[in-house]
């Protein structure tokens, strides 16, 4: 039951008309109708909610707002205030972050026999692929391939992504399931081994893997688990805050702050990888965020600071389905696989207003017409919201289909009181997912010599809009990948000589030039949520 | 604001509005977290929290993220705690009962408190999936332990020091690698990438996707979804 009586009042109307709703194929739209339900109604397309970037490698060209304050700020150092002369690490592969694609690099690196380190500004396993819920996607049953996997993935993304990305992602798909497999991950199964897959937004065939609702969370785990068998360092609460460059210009480690101590350390490394995810946690044009505690860009600024160039950044994912009430896991994601499952998008009146499972920025536009333009959300609190109508899913598959299959959303919102095998939800869209990032090729390198970056921080995987199930996969081929061949480099790379720090007062330089006057120190590294107005 | 609250953060009194979280109730206050908050959303363990309600008895252990705060709560946060885990090469082991004996030999010395279940942030019956390693039940064990989220509060309250989230590990790992049946079609598929079936098709829609996208927005605006 809900605390509010015109919620449960509005429920009966969704519970009335569900017979009716649960039988019914929402027609598609056309792609002409995409493009104006975009264009008029996704966030991405507020002109007004981005700035032009006046330095740095992506001179010219616009990021939300409150990235571009971030890339045009301040280091929180000058190059005076470590010693770079004596490292207090020694690797041959910096990994920065410890999420999927930091743990993935770091056992890649460790089978190719180099010394590797995992830094991190929180745990390893704090991150994003710890929240992913719905699914990894690949192309592994007899009806689908990853040509078919490739299509879908390249245009759902608006036919934008890098060719050879999409097609690195979709082809060492199924090798990655397997590799995770074998390392212990559990994966929803047939009694006979068979893959139990769905679909997802965009998607044509059922090629969505999982592990219940918890499938980043026991993937994440298990990558853990497996990185402190193999007694790889993993620096914690430490964060990176500064690329070190050595005197030709490649990058060759790391300036590290304690965030406990604030105590500043020095990594030197042949090869870094930047692996730190996110930026959600930025609440980009108000946003509430389904984004981990430290989705704060960080890696961004390392690398654009460092001469990296971005792609796509002015392009952010909304998830549809944000927990619009209660108030206490609002923005909380509320996995596709809902969806996936079979419940509807249902307007006030109960109305089935579109089919569930189009591409994510068009399913969030169209929630976001439907509660301004056509006045036909349910107000709440916080804002506004349609219902997502998760008891159809036990009135198509039966008895026990919620708790078997998505557990994780049964309990949360079970703590509030709300049963939603017997209640619908209410959503609204939530910032999800960095759509682009620093530009990588084939071998996860950017545009810095010896400066990789792989996950969420990368960008032209996914073009302009990402499909459900593709950044857990993400993060394992291009985790895997980046540590394949930043291990090779290590390899045939002398420890390097000449560190340095310049590049921060050239930057500093720039925004002088460039007239931007600024007290914003980044990377950001945690957002500020304590209440300072007493 | 009209509905306050009286709680206590390791037992300093705070004022603060109902209907806030644990989590939010602690920055409402002006703490600055670092330590002890995650994902936020119930995932990662991270802020493992331990309250008792003023006057009563009963010790409580949840998720500073997905506990609402009541009046009269005293709270105390629990960002790290000494689990002991065993390092072991999953390629080497099998899914006997030695290796739970050899790795996690403390779990025979439970004496039924069962208070491990009662503190568990997850309501899972944690007593009972120890009971199943020591049996060396692990596909038991890996379904009872599956939404654990490692934080850690119910080996707070182990008398016989069991970490039990590491040892719902191992068994997740060994169900999940050596007693889960085999996908034949995974292996079938990798195997046929590994071959090159799929280079020349690849190799098309990459050329494709630069010199000729309509032909590609074309294909993708008419491919068949399956049903």
């Amino acid at each position: 039951m809900y605390r509010i009586d015109r919620f449960n009042e509005l429920a009966k109307i969704v519970a009335e008309k569900r017979p009716v709703n649960a039988p019914m194929e929402p027609r598609r739209m056309t792609a002409d109708e995409k493009d104006a339900l975009l264009a008029q109604f996704h966030p991405d397309y507020k002109q007004g909610e981005f700035s032009e970037l006046k330095v740095g490698p992506n001179k010219g060209g616009k990021v939300p707002t409150q990235l571009a304050e971030l890339l045009q700020a301040h280091s929180r150092i000058s190059a005076d205030s470590v010693d770079l002369s004596a490292p207090d690490y020694d690797t041959d592969v910096l990994i920065i972050g410890g999420g999927g694609a930091g743990a993935s690099a770091a056992i890649e690196a460790d089978d190719a026999g180099v010394r590797s380190m995992i830094v991190t500004k929180l745990r390893i396993g704090d991150a994003n692929t710890m929240m992913a819920e719905g699914g990894i996607q690949a192309a592994d049953k007899p009806n689908d391939s990853p040509a078919i996997h490739y299509v879908d993935a390249f245009g759902g993304g608006h036919f934008a992504a890098k060719p050879e990305l999409v097609a690195k992602l979709v082809t060492k798909a199924p090798e990655c399931i397997l590799w995770l497999n074998k390392l212990g991950v559990e994966f929803d199964k047939e009694p006979d081994g068979t893959m139990v897959t769905t679909h997802g937004g965009g998607t044509s065939r059922k090629r969505m893997h999982a592990a219940k609702d918890y499938s980043g969370a026991e993937i994440m785990r298990t990558l853990r688990d497996e990185v402190i068998n193999r007694g790889i360092p993993v620096i914690d609460f430490t964060a990176a805050i500064e690329i070190i460059l050595d005197k030709t210009g490649k990058a060759a480690g790391a300036v590290l702050m304690n965030m406990e101590t604030k105590e500043l350390l020095v990594a030197r490394a042949k090869t870094v990888i930047i692996a730190t995810g996110g930026a959600g946690r930025l609440h980009y044009q108000g946003f509430p965020t389904s984004n981990h505690y430290g989705a704060t860009a960080d890696g961004l600024i390392l690398g654009y600071r460092a001469g990296a160039k971005l792609l796509y950044a002015d392009t952010l994912q909304y998830h549809p389905t944000g927990t619009a009430y209660p108030e206490q896991i609002f923005g909380a994601l509320v996995t596709e696989k809902v969806r996936s499952l079979g419940a509807k998008l249902v307007n006030i009146d109960g109305e089935v207003f579109m089919h569930p499972l189009e591409t994510r920025d068009v399913t969030a536009a169209s929630i976001i017409r439907e509660c301004t333009e056509r006045g036909k959300g349910i107000k709440t609190d916080q804002g506004v919201g349609v219902w997502l109508d998760t008891p159809m899913i036990e009135y198509k598959n039966g008895e026990g289909t919620i708790e078997k299959r998505i557990p994780a959303m049964l309990r949360m919102f079970g703590k509030y009181g709300i049963d939603i095998r017997k209640e619908p939800i209410l959503v609204y869209p939530t910032l999800h997912y960095q759509n682009g990032g620093l530009d990588i090729d084939t071998y996860g390198v950017t545009g810095v010599e010896n400066l990789y970056a792989a996950g969420e921080v990368a960008g032209g995987i996914h073009g302009r809009n990402r499909l459900m199930g593709n950044s857990l996969l993400d993060v394992i081929v291009f985790g895997r990948n980046a540590g394949i061949y930043a291990a090779a480099k290590a390899k045939e790379t002398a420890v390097p000589e000449g560190l340095t720090l310049e590049h921060i007062a050239a930057f500093d330089n720039e925004l002088d030039a460039a007239g931007i006057t600024t007290d914003i120190v980044s990377p950001k590294l945690l957002p500020d949520y304590a209440r300072r107005d007493k | 604001m009209d509905n306050m609250v009286n709680i206590y953060l390791f037992g300093k009194k705070y004022e603060v509005p109902s209907g806030l979280t644990i989590m939010t109730a602690m920055e409402y206050a002006g703490y600055s977290l670092v330590r002890g908050c995650g994902c936020r959303n119930g995932f990662c363990g991270a802020c493992a929290t331990i309250y008792r309600i003023k006057g009563q008895v009963e010790l409580h252990g949840c998720l500073a993220c997905q506990t609402e705060i009541e009046e009269g709560m005293y709270v105390a946060t629990l960002p790290f705690f000494p689990l002991e885990k065993r390092v072991y090469d999953i390629n080497e082991i099998k899914p006997d009962m030695q290796i739970m004996m050899q790795l996690y030999p403390e779990i025979y010395s439970c004496i039924g408190c069962n208070a491990c279940t009662k503190a568990c942030t997850q309501e899972l019956s944690v007593m009972q999936y120890i009971a199943h390693a020591q049996r060396g039940e692990y596909e038991k064990c890996a379904e009872l332990s599956f939404d654990c989220v490692m934080c850690g509060v119910c080996s707070s309250r182990c008398p016989a020091g069991i970490s039990h989230p590491q040892v719902a590990m191992l068994a997740r790992r060994l169900n999940g690698k050596y007693i889960a049946p085999e996908c034949g079609h995974l292996s079938d598929r990798v195997g046929e990438i590994n071959e090159g079936i799929y280079d020349e098709k690849m190799a098309e829609l990459m050329a494709k996707s630069v010199s000729n996208v309509q032909e590609l927005k074309d294909m993708y605006n008419s491919r068949e979804i399956e049903q």
